[in-house]
């Protein structure tokens, strides 16, 4: 690494052009089509006729120097120094010998590193920071996913599902990441209201600000031991936060009811339907370190009456649209209780309104 | 710690099973390293009562910036005192998430000499996040980050680091240059990615095509999807290959298409281009044998969001379609008309979608010069609860 001579700032990232492998910058725009010769391969096929491979491979997301070093290792191997990663915490090697693929599978498989997670299967699940590193988190994120990961590693490593399966996880409704738009959303909930620390509050929160962060003004100015601080009207609050976020002196995690709810049926992607919200499945799930049981036995029992039911292609949500609600909470045995009626903005325009009442 | 499993019961359960375990990174990270050492002990402790032990805010970054630091700090400071302090740096990736090996390395040399050797790669927005250091540290991790080519992200209350799929670098779909486009306006919105002046954050995402493998529309305040005017192209051989190889086209393509505009006669595809919602299904199914039309470029959508504050809100179109070559100016010149109204009128912690909503989007389109289009709604309004600004007023005689 180089030394520091002078203080610099605002030089922006890096030029891509430089990380590009040669046969990319060859064929940069002129990719003709591609195919997925086996599961977690792909090769581009350019109008120049050469051909690049790409090995994807799954990866926990948080990893350690000493593990990046691993997979530059196999990168310098494998890839002439050459590598990307997924906007799904995958990691891709880029190939342009195929007799190259076997050794670096193999290799892969001995580092611990799953390939797969392409074409008609479940990719990495995109997920936050949970417990490492989060102050408003309702449960872990590392953790769910590694347990989930273990159960259903079987649709990553093969293309055995009915259309793709994205998965992903926010450890409180903030969501870094596009989990609303998922086919199961995994999403930590709080389900008190913040305990207002009226001692600590006016020395570190500004009481107009904390008032106008409530999106539906429970939140109101109170005088407590000659103090002004503020109050919580506990029967508007919705949990969603954004008190705390702006003022530390507001917390609302609590062990006993934060926890975990289920969400299904949006998509991102315009192909076929339009981008989707995911639906609310399972309002509430306990956190119950390390494995969640509970939400692994949930998530995957979706899963499994998803790819027993869907036609080909057929997104969690396109299924269940073309099924109908009533029958997905048959199939599936999730009781359908008052929570999954919405009583937010513009609830009615989730009522049924007419009788097209499927099966 | 890390030899003794009596420490860490409840985290080494998580060193089992076949998917990659965070709890080894942690571990392999803490063997050499006192503040990934106590980072395990913190979240054995969460994992035991059930609650995370991080407190948010303390203003904390490197000189002149306002943003690139998540600043943290532990609950327990006492019990764990490597990681009182245990900020977070972004570091804005190269565009496609790109990489030589002799880069990643270089930053891999940088977190072991100033922080604790933990990373994510990548942070949902994008960025290189390298996880946890002391305030003592910013400052000389960011110098050593800079002469090396690196650069902080965004966080908090500005232009958040632009990211955009792998576009034309590995993508026959990419309708424009993404990577271009998210290097070009990165540079270009240096200082409003690194000091905080506009109400909230606003994102800006690009994808190549319809499919959105980054998630624009969903996430970003600004979404740029590729797309194309013209017919879809056809190798008809090639079509006929995929139904010779056991692809049912009736079913598996045209039945799917959501204009129904295809039709399979078993020797040809015909397709109704004037009814082609470019939705990209037919073309995701037989990429031998389609391809998106020959005039491309790229819809502009805005107002994406997560739920904080108000709600979730997906983006909406604002420029059906805009021939999109570099230098890019005609979307920087409304970006910029978008920061100065929004920047102006906007709440704190409004996103632009909830002012949008706030103000109406036909009175939005007004301040920042856009013609209303048919295209922007899904059907013209129902309510007749209609707001006029102009009226008849009777000549004074």
């Amino acid at each position: 690494m180089a030394e520091t001579a002078q203080r610099k700032t605002d030089i922006g990232p890096p030029h891509y052009g430089q990380f590009l492998p040669p046969v990319i910058k060859a064929n940069y725009g002129t990719w003709k089509y591609h195919e997925i010769p086996r599961p977690g391969v792909l090769v581009h096929v350019g109008e120049s006729g050469d051909r690049l491979y790409t090995v994807r491979a799954g990866s926990p997301r948080l990893l350690s120097v000493q593990t990046i070093r691993e997979i530059c290792d196999l990168a310098d191997r494998y890839c002439d120094g050459y590598l990307r990663f997924t906007s799904r915490h995958n990691i891709e090697f880029l190939l342009t010998d195929p007799a190259r693929i076997d050794p670096l599978i193999a290799d892969l498989a001995a580092a611990g590193f799953p390939v797969g997670g392409i074409g008609n299967a479940l990719s990495n699940i995109v997920h936050t920071q949970g417990w490492i590193h989060c102050h408003s988190a309702a449960t872990d994120a590392s953790g769910i996913v590694k347990a989930l990961m273990d159960e259903l590693i079987g649709h990553f490593t093969s293309t055995d599902l009915p259309g793709k399966l994205r998965i992903a996880l926010a450890c409180c409704v903030n969501m870094c990441g596009a989990v609303h738009c998922s086919d199961i959303a995994i999403l930590g909930i709080h389900r008190r209201p913040p305990k207002v620390n009226h001692e600590r509050l006016p020395k570190v929160c500004e009481v107009p600000t904390v008032i106008a962060s409530c999106p539906t003004a429970a939140i109101n100015p109170v005088r407590k031991d000659g103090r002004e601080t503020v109050e919580v009207a506990e029967d508007l609050c919705m949990y969603c936060g954004n008190c705390y976020t702006v003022c530390p002196a507001m917390p609302l995690n609590d062990p006993l009811n934060d926890g975990v709810s289920i969400w299904v049926g949006g998509k991102v992607s315009n192909a076929r339907t339009e981008p989707t919200f995911s639906k609310l499945a399972i309002p509430f799930l306990p956190n119950n370190p390390p494995r969640w049981p509970e939400v692994v036995e949930a998530v995957t029992k979706l899963v499994d009456v998803w790819a027993a039911h869907a036609k080909p292609y057929e997104r969690m949500g396109e299924w269940i649209e073309r099924i109908g609600w009533p029958r997905f909470f048959r199939l599936t045995g999730i009781p359908f209780t008052k929570q999954h009626i919405d009583d937010y903005r513009h609830a009615e325009t989730t009522f049924r309104r007419s009788v097209h009442i499927k099966g | 710690m890390p030899d003794d499993p009596s420490r860490t019961p409840k985290l080494d359960e998580l060193e089992k099973g076949p998917w990659p375990s965070f709890v080894k990174e942690l571990k392999r990270a803490a063997a050499g390293n006192a503040m990934s050492e106590q980072l395990l002990g913190v979240l054995e402790l969460s994992y035991e009562d059930r609650v995370g032990h991080w407190k948010h805010g303390g203003v904390v970054g490197v000189r002149g910036y306002g943003a690139g630091v998540i600043g943290r700090y532990s609950d327990v400071p006492e019990q764990f005192p490597e990681v009182a302090q245990f900020h977070t740096m972004r570091v804005n990736h190269p565009a496609g998430l790109f990489y030589t090996t002799g880069a990643l390395r270089t930053i891999c040399d940088i977190w072991e000499k100033h922080g604790s050797g933990l990373t994510n790669l990548h942070g949902a927005t994008g960025d290189i996040i390298l996880l946890g250091t002391k305030t003592e540290s910013l400052e000389p991790a960011f110098a050593d980050l800079t002469a090396n080519g690196f650069d902080l992200g965004g966080s908090g209350s500005v232009v958040r680091t632009p990211s955009c799929c792998v576009g034309p670098a590995r993508c026959e779909w990419a309708c424009f240059d993404t990577l271009a486009f998210t290097y070009d306006i990165t540079q270009h919105f240096q200082d409003e990615l690194h000091r905080p002046s506009l109400p909230y954050k606003f994102k800006i995402k690009a994808s190549g095509c319809a499919n959105d493998c980054v998630a624009a529309i969903p996430r970003a305040d600004l979404s740029v999807i590729g797309t194309w005017r013209g017919p879809i192209g056809i190798d008809q051989a090639q079509v006929r290959a995929y139904a010779e190889g056991g692809m049912d086209v009736g079913a598996d393509v045209c039945d799917r298409c959501p204009s129904t505009c295809m039709a399979w006669d078993g020797e040809t595809l015909a397709i109704d281009n004037s009814t082609c919602a470019k939705c990209m299904h037919c073309i995701n199914v037989m990429p031998k044998a389609l391809r998106p039309g020959p005039e491309r470029g790229a819809c502009i959508l805005i107002g994406g969001k997560a739920p904080i504050v108000s709600g979730a809100m997906l983006s909406s179109v604002l420029v059906p379609f805009m021939t999109f070559e570099p230098p890019f100016t005609e979307l920087k010149d409304l970006i910029g008309r978008i920061l100065e109204v929004w920047g102006d009128a906007g709440k704190n912690r409004e996103r632009v979608g909830e002012f949008i909503q706030r103000v109406g989007l036909g009175n939005f389109l007004e301040a920042i010069g856009v013609e209303p289009l048919p295209e922007m709604v899904r059907h013209p309004r129902e309510n007749p609860y209609v707001f006029y600004e102009e009226y008849f007023e009777e000549e004074p005689k």
